[in-house]
């Protein structure tokens, strides 16, 4: 197993807060006795001879559907957040209408560096399922949408040493992102690749029948590829020996906060939430709560997190799910509802500003749970967040306000005393 | 029997009104102006019983900016 270092791009934190940005740059592969073979982050070079050394040839192409049949045993989820199932995503967009296949790396989660990091380890394994999700759909186009520069520049020369090698049937074109929040939002990255800005649009067809310039269009998460290229290599029978029966395979997640080693590790979903931040050195401080899923995740709090399994439905009593696997652990010295308010404010400025309920709605709510943090609401404050919440969830063309609506429930709830708290004036955790 | 539903491109809709004084049954107006469905579930698209049919295609046509749309679902 292999902890990568990273440093997450977070809002501005209190004094006071959790050093978010903190990481320690000796923080090295560190191999763990549970390590499952040849996973993603499992090779020693990305380069294309270390690729093929650990993971072996794709094995012979065979009929489109065969694809679609092995990641339906296999379980496959998407790794970009929503978990959707992959074959039926790749199904959806058929054959025959030249289809456009889209890798999204857009990576729009400031506290995410997991696609990134995947793109700069392993290249091959999301260039290797970007061809065969191209094959799946007889693409007439394939694309890699990528934030990160060090992982565009890792994957134009993966590109480069395959072109070389004659390997790919697909030419592949690299588009660099802007990394807004919502920039890694399907139909926002279609607009990139259709050189319009990168927001979230309406659709009233899904992306598979109509994407890029109206052509069937799958768009998936750089991580799943790469699960993809591993599946094709050694089946679904061998994903499913990782993860739940409910939700196979390992995952990617980017652990930050008062943890000893911040940075990617990977691991089996179900992983008992405690073990997690075991990958990451552990806690460094007594812990709060930890956020799980992002800035649209939701709160578990302390007493949860040393069994909390790490999948949909080991999450689901706590409202949370894994999400694109970002994890941030609050220590007890950290205000909760400070960090939430800290985070919804960001929320709020990285509206599109397209639709109405989020462009007036998100700053209003900022702005009272920036009361609510700071000790100054009066009594009204919660009421006025909860009415408020209510008026902009499910009200947008994209996920945004209700992604940002869940955070701010689940920081009412799992910080419910510490609202008591600050109504009379004081903090619970910074007094 | 499949239902008629109305979605709303927000990124069109200004808040004209239109819809609110056509659909009252359905929708009614937010802080800004703004539709806002009356039994919530605006996320897929507000149900359109049988008997708003009618006021429901009236609304969607009239729309000034073209942001309501009646889908069969």
């Amino acid at each position: 197993m292999t902890a990568v270092p990273v440093t997450p791009q977070m809002p501005q934190m209190p004094q006071s807060a959790v050093n978010l940005a903190a990481v320690n740059p000796a923080a090295a592969a560190t191999a763990t006795a549970e390590s499952p073979d040849r996973r993603l982050l499992s090779a020693a070079t990305g380069d294309l001879p270390g690729h093929l050394a650990r993971f072996g040839e794709l094995p012979r192409r065979g009929r489109p559907g065969d694809l679609v049949t092995e990641l339906e045993r296999a379980g496959l989820t998407g790794r970009g957040g929503a978990a959707f199932p992959a074959w039926r995503k790749v199904s959806a967009v058929g054959q025959g209408r030249r289809a456009v296949v889209i890798g999204n790396a857009a990576e729009g989660e400031p506290a995410s560096a997991k696609d990134a990091t995947l793109l700069a380890h392993a290249p091959h394994l999301v260039l290797d399922g970007l061809q065969l999700a191209a094959d799946a759909v007889g693409a007439r186009e394939v694309h890699l949408s990528v934030k990160s520069r060090a992982a565009a520049d890792a994957a134009v020369r993966a590109l480069a040493e395959r072109r070389a090698a004659n390997r790919d049937r697909h030419q592949v074109r690299v588009h660099r992102t802007p990394g807004g929040f919502l920039s890694g939002e399907a139909s926002a990255v279609v607009a990139a690749v259709e050189g319009r800005p990168a927001v979230p649009g309406f659709t009233r067809e899904h992306l598979s029948s109509s994407g890029v310039r109206g052509r069937p269009t799958l768009v998936q998460n750089v991580e799943t590829l790469a699960h993809v290229a591993l599946i094709a290599r050694y089946g679904a029978d061998w994903f499913r020996r990782a993860g739940t029966a409910e939700q196979p395979g390992t995952f990617l997640a980017t652990i930050s906060g008062a943890v000893r080693r911040p940075g990617v590790v990977e691991a089996g979903y179900g992983v008992p939430l405690g073990a997690l931040l075991d990958r990451a050195g552990g806690p460094s401080a007594p812990l709060q709560a930890v956020l799980i899923g992002g800035y649209h995740g939701a709160w578990l709090p302390a007493e949860a997190v040393p069994e909390a399994p790490v999948s949909r439905e080991g999450l689901a009593p706590w409202g949370a799910s894994p999400g694109a696997g970002v994890v941030i652990a609050l220590p007890t010295t950290a205000c909760g509802l400070d960090l939430t308010a800290r985070i919804v404010n960001y929320l709020a400025g990285q509206s599109a500003g397209q639709c109405a309920p989020c462009r007036n709605g998100l700053p209003l709510i900022a702005d009272r749970l920036g009361m609510l943090a700071a000790g100054t609401g009066d009594p009204g404050v919660v009421g006025a967040v909860d009415r408020l919440t209510d008026l902009v969830e499910g009200r947008g063309v994209c996920h945004h306000p209700d992604g940002t609506v869940r955070l701010i429930r689940s920081a009412l709830r799992t910080f419910a005393d510490d609202v008591t708290a600050h109504l009379a004036g004081f903090c619970l955790a910074t007094r | 029997m499949p239902t008629d539903r109305l979605s709303i491109d927000w990124t069109a809709c200004a808040g004209r009104g239109h819809c609110i004084e056509l659909l009252p049954e359905l929708l009614t107006e937010d802080p800004w102006g703004y539709p806002l469905p009356r039994n919530g579930g605006a996320g897929r698209g507000v149900a359109v019983p049988a008997g708003l049919a009618g006021p429901a295609r009236r609304a969607a046509a009239s729309c000034p900016r073209l942001a309501l749309h009646l889908q069969r679902s």
